[in-house]
């Protein structure tokens, strides 16, 4: 295992160094020391690695991701795994605003709390909160799922296109165009799933409510010919 | 962007350190806001003494003989502490109306940052790490503190831009943010009696603030009424005699971060701001909740 103390080391010689790194990596395992809240650790890695940061992060931790599996144990600042493509992110702590924005693949796992704009514009990318989730979360989410084991805060979903939204407790508001939807056998497995790769067992399925787009908003409508 | 620290202390034995660990935390916030920078204290209050914070453009000309002045016109016995643009006047308290009248008359070219009991107040225009070594912040001590590290967007930058600011007695308010009906809500409070010295958006929310207190509302209720008279960003965070607030906009989209623990209760733009604070392992650390107020009160 390599270990890189962020008091000995400054983030581009972190990033360099996990930048290195290919598909036949020999070092698959780091450790990260003394974040102590920096930006941009462990962004745009592109190797099956696995990086574990010790302590709390602040902006666009593991952002761009590509293969990798970082878990940061300690809280995250605003816009974790921003723009990820595959690969994992675990969050042992709270995650500030936009989590998980844009993303494009692999699998976002939050074991405390998301702030607001969780999954904002997110396309494809999977997100399981263990927690709560804060307001316009999922706003104009194209693709993806995002799971919420507790409760969900105002406009959930505002402009929503194709994400598929599970809730298990409140949603304090739907955002536009946004609506319950009935739990399908599909839609069962895909949560299955997914709480099984989250890591995790004493919630079922079952618990949740399925929330997605009621497609009036983002299709073109005749009645509305006039205001364009 | 824009940085913010604040720090209040709950555990006295800590006083003498609040300046050092608030000067730590300003130097985190150097990258969002390098233009200018500024922080109150609030310190011991001594019984029946004001003090009153001054900043000039020239201060080896404006500070020279403004004691025995100030002395001889209003026959008191006023002390002058100077720490390079600024300087602290401490007057007798029934005599404060009486000395800033005078100031105002006779030496127009100072400005007062602040007034009060407890508050010194000090910004300028300069990198942050280097206002608080001007100011020498690491030997302050006191109760509570407040810093700001300004990347201004809605005026200029000039000293009287930089945050704190403060509008009435023992108060300071700091912001990250812009607020966009801050000219109305403006006409409004001087149709009200308020003063205004810039055309700053977040001096008007200090304003707003002071003007809310003075109808009766407490620190908490007056950041309440901010949720919803004031639009636009904002993270305001406040200080009075023994006060400290929070408030976020209901969007809230600048960031924030807060801790505390038995001995404190700490605010930071970020979680780097408050790395360097004892115990941060073990203090609750959590992110404000939008449109929500939080304050203490000794």
């Amino acid at each position: 295992m390599r270990t890189i103390d962020l008091t000995k080391s400054n983030i581009r010689e972190l990033n360099e160094e996990l930048h290195r790194q290919g598909g036949g990596a020999n070092e698959d395992s780091w450790e990260v020391l003394n974040p102590r809240g920096a930006h941009a650790v462990a962004v745009g890695v592109d190797a099956p690695i696995s990086i574990s940061v010790k302590g709390s992060v602040g902006y666009y931790c593991g952002g761009m991701n590509k293969q990798a599996q970082v878990t940061v144990h300690g809280s995250a600042g605003p816009g974790v795994a921003e723009n990820m493509m595959s690969g994992k992110v675990v969050i042992k702590g709270d995650a500030s605003q936009y989590a998980g924005a844009t993303g494009r693949g692999g699998l976002l796992v939050i074991e405390g709390n998301a702030s607001s704009r969780c999954g904002i514009s997110m396309k494809g990318i999977d997100i399981v909160v263990k927690g709560n989730i804060g307001h316009m979360s999922a706003f104009m989410a194209q693709s993806g799922h995002l799971v919420v084991c507790g409760d969900a805060g105002d406009a959930l979903g505002d402009s929503l296109y194709e994400a598929k939204l599970f809730v298990r407790g409140s949603v304090k508001s739907l955002g536009a165009d946004c609506v319950e939807k009935d739990m399908r056998p599909e839609h069962h497995a895909a949560l299955t799933k997914l709480l099984k790769d989250a890591g995790i067992t004493d919630i079922k399925p079952d618990e949740f409510k399925r929330y997605g787009s009621a497609r009036k908003l983002y299709n073109f409508n005749i009645d509305n010919a006039d205001a364009y | 962007m824009c940085g913010i620290v604040g720090l209040f202390l709950k555990n006295n034995t800590l006083e003498p350190k609040l300046g050092e660990m608030l000067s730590v935390m300003l130097g985190t916030m150097c990258d969002r806001g390098p233009d200018s920078a500024g922080f109150a204290v609030y310190g011991t209050p001594e019984k029946g003494r004001t003090k009153i914070t001054l900043q000039s453009g020239d201060p080896e000309k404006d500070f020279a003989g403004l004691k025995q002045a100030v002395d001889k016109e209003i026959g008191i016995k006023a002390e002058l502490k100077e720490k390079s643009t600024h300087a602290v006047l401490t007057v007798s308290s029934d005599k404060v109306d009486a000395v800033r009248t005078w100031l105002n008359e006779h030496r127009p070219s100072l400005r007062v940052m602040g007034v009060g009991d407890s508050i010194e107040i000090y910004k300028e225009v300069g990198y942050p790490t280097e206002v608080a070594k001007r100011f020498d912040l690491k030997s302050m001590k006191g109760s509570h503190a407040i810093g700001h590290t300004r990347m201004a967007t809605e005026s200029a930058v000039t000293t009287l831009g930089a945050h704190p600011f403060s509008t009435g007695s023992d108060q300071c308010l700091v912001h990250n943010g812009s607020l966009s009906n801050h000219n109305g809500i403006r006409r409004q409070l001087i149709k009200d009696g308020m003063r205004f010295e810039t055309e700053n958006d977040t001096e008007v929310a200090a304003a707003y603030l002071t003007w809310r207190m003075k109808q009766g509302l407490n620190l908490g209720e007056a950041l309440n009424s901010t949720i919803d008279d004031l639009d636009g960003f904002f993270n305001f965070v406040v200080g009075t005699k023994d006060g400290f607030g929070v408030v976020r906009d209901p969007i809230a989209c600048k960031p924030a971060v807060m801790a505390e623990t038995d001995d404190y209760v700490a605010f930071g733009s970020e979680y780097r701001a408050l790395v360097n604070l004892p115990d941060i392992n073990k203090a609750r650390v959590w992110e404000p909740e939008p449109a929500t107020v939080y304050f203490w009160e000794r």
